[in-house]
């Protein structure tokens, strides 16, 4: 059962702010801050024109974040442009994901964001050209050491994380969407082709809408670390608000995500989206969605782990059992992206030889 | 109700038990330790801070803990947390106290984002203010601390806070922290000055902090225009002098010594260009307080 903390009151239901006392707002605020969603309750609060209703202490801790998230997405802008610039010989269309997408789509799920990297997707047959190119371009490798590449570039979805050396800005060049060593593999091939330009580009692109949907869903369903998972919710809820308006988007939705071997994720999805922040989701959906409902047991378990570790590990949002359901996911997600005995081999490697080599 | 209200015991109490809500100029902070050297402290330089009494909001939850790690029986350590976060790498439990005020610099540095922050001084006479930013080792904190023993007003020894909307500085009196060898000089220039203990091998060397005119604290509420820009720079036998420094210079000095010039983006240039049009800039070097003083003292603002 999720209890009522006002993290989740102030996304569902922005407009009951206005009553919240000082001390609420002080735990709000809090708890905003530790989700990284304070810069969007600030937006929220401001498109319904509430936002001089609240009271200057907390209102002056909203608008210094949204100026930090305004910082940030121009950030996004200019450095899009410096990876256009570096991959334009190529000639290999920039894809776009997570929240660089949602920014240059001028998604709702854009506002008040943060950023800590950029996330691109290539076809593996590019890889080498991609990361030449940004290479030339002043990106440089950021794990030097010998295991480390040879994780990433044999098991992983990605190319280790390239830095430029200037701007120190972090590029994630993924050629999937899950490790080569997960059970399932969503094939990339049809995420590529389906993915669409950008109004007034010719050269980069994003997901096809239930696509974005299904990544952001895999990205938090399959990740090792959740302290950004009410943000991650928040993507995937305010996409499926956004999208609502799409002819068929709902039944290409459930067909993609058996398509993508994603049932799983995507049912996980639609019952955390609407058991934090009650996102509308069409009856028909939800009866379709438990295609990828997982046994009552362990449906019981998830709910247990997920309604703990998905809330902002601030210590008003925990129970003494968060650490711990935090541990446990950690464990299932680096199981669901690894054989168990290539996992035995990994842990082994980096609990007793790296620490040596360093 | 001022921290000297409470006796030093209840003072410890309260910042182990509940913590407290201490006001340092517009900012509330929530303090909570069981550290004795940090209480001492508070008790010693904030005894004239006015405490929260009601519950209420505040800008900061901050705690310094000591580590439940096996060093704590040999060489104990302290942390710094920002609401449940740790922010910095531990310090020996001795630099407890000056850890506390490079935290709370942290936490207006890195939030306050409707002000341009400068790392800098500022002081105040007349209603004209003086920013004196200047990298670290340049003298600036034993001028500002000279300034305010001889009837300037403290504004900051260390942030100066532009306001975006219209340019005002916020004051945000604090200890001035005092390095090295500039502990005694300010000791012996005024022997009445409150210091805490001097806490040796910090990364800065020796450290003390001066408590802040009661007052500056009085006034920590009033805004100011600034007049002049000043790059102090203390060179050992040198006369007084003032050198008039081109505008275009010292934006782009002011800008290297700020916080969140580029975070604050348009914003960020309108202000800092307000700023730079409405002061006289100079460099500044000097080997004598009193010299110094002087002619801080003879400055006449821009017509």
């Amino acid at each position: 059962m999720i209890q009522n903390y006002l993290i989740l009151q102030a996304l569902r239901e922005p407009k009951t702010l206005t009553s919240l006392s000082l001390t609420d707002w002080d735990l709000l605020i809090r708890q905003a801050r530790r989700a990284n969603l304070l810069a969007r309750i600030c937006i929220l609060l401001d498109e319904y024109g509430l936002l001089e209703q609240v009271p200057q202490k907390p209102r002056e801790h909203l608008e210094w974040s949204r100026v930090i998230s305004e910082k940030h997405i121009q950030a996004v802008h200019w450095e899009i442009t410096q990876i256009r610039n570096a991959l334009v010989k190529t000639g290999i269309p920039v894809i776009l994901l997570k929240g660089a997408a949602y920014v240059m789509a001028k998604l709702p799920s854009a506002k008040g964001r943060l950023f800590s990297d950029i996330d691109i997707i290539v076809p593996k047959g590019s890889l080498n050209a991609v990361e030449a190119a940004l290479m030339l371009h002043g990106w440089a490798a950021t794990h030097h050491d010998a295991y480390d590449q040879r994780y990433y570039r044999t098991w992983m979805h990605e190319l280790p994380p390239m830095q430029h050396i200037k701007r120190m800005t972090v590029i994630d060049v993924h050629h999937a969407i899950l490790p080569e060593t997960s059970a399932i593999h969503p094939d990339s091939a049809k995420l590529l082709a389906a993915a669409q330009l950008l109004d007034g580009y010719d050269d980069l692109k994003v997901l096809a809408p239930v696509d974005m949907v299904l990544h952001s869903t895999v990205h938090l369903f399959y990740n090792d670390q959740l302290d950004q998972g009410l943000r991650d919710l928040v993507d995937i809820d305010s996409l499926l608000r956004h999208f609502n308006s799409l002819p068929a988007f709902w039944s290409n939705l459930a067909v993609r995500a058996r398509e993508l071997e994603l049932s799983r994720p995507l049912f996980y999805a639609l019952r955390y989206a609407t058991h934090f922040l009650k996102t509308p989701i069409p009856a028909g959906m939800i009866e379709v969605a438990n295609n990828g409902r997982p046994n009552s047991l362990t449906l019981i378990f998830a709910d247990q782990l997920f309604e703990r570790a998905l809330m902002p590990a601030h210590k008003s949002c925990s129970d003494w059992l968060t650490g711990a359901a935090r541990q446990i996911l950690y464990i299932r997600a680096t199981w669901l992206r690894m054989p168990p005995l290539l996992l035995a081999r990994h842990l082994f490697h980096k609990a007793f030889i790296s620490p040596k080599i360093e | 109700m001022n921290v000297s209200a409470l006796t030093s015991s209840e003072l410890k109490r309260r910042l182990k038990k509940t913590g407290i809500l201490l006001q340092t100029g517009s900012f509330i902070t929530h303090l909570k330790t069981s550290i004795s050297s940090v209480a001492e402290g508070i008790g010693l330089l904030y005894a004239d801070y006015p405490l929260v009494e009601q519950d209420g909001f505040a800008d900061f939850h901050i705690s310094l803990v000591r580590p439940r790690n096996l060093r704590r029986w040999f060489k104990p350590q302290a942390l710094f947390v920002f609401d449940g976060n740790t922010i910095f790498k531990p310090l020996p439990l001795d630099q407890a106290f000056p850890m506390l005020e490079w935290g709370l610099n942290w936490c207006v540095s890195n939030h306050v984002n409707h002000c341009l922050i400068i790392h800098a001084a500022v002081v105040e006479k007349d209603g004209y203010a003086v920013i004196m930013p200047a990298p670290p080792g340049s003298g600036k904190s034993t001028l500002c601390a000279a300034l305010i023993n001889r009837g300037w007003r403290l504004l900051s020894d260390e942030l100066a806070l532009v306001r975006v909307s219209d340019g005002k500085l916020i004051p945000l009196p604090r200890p001035v922290s005092l390095k090295n060898e500039s502990i005694e000089i300010i000791r012996r220039y005024e022997p009445n000055a409150i210091f805490s203990r001097k806490v040796a091998d910090t990364i800065k060397g020796t450290v003390a902090h001066m408590k802040a005119p009661a007052s500056s604290l009085a006034r920590a509420t009033e805004v100011v225009q600034v007049a002049w820009i000043i790059f102090p720079k203390y060179q050992a036998g040198a006369k007084a002098c003032l050198e008039a420094l081109p505008q275009s210079r010292a934006f782009m000095r002011v800008a290297d010594n700020s916080f969140n010039y580029s975070l604050l983006g348009f914003n960020g240039f309108k202000t800092m260009s307000s700023l730079i049009d409405a002061s006289l800039c100079y460099d500044f070097t000097y080997s004598k307080l009193d010299d110094a003083i002087g002619v801080f003292g003879a400055l006449k603002p821009k017509i």
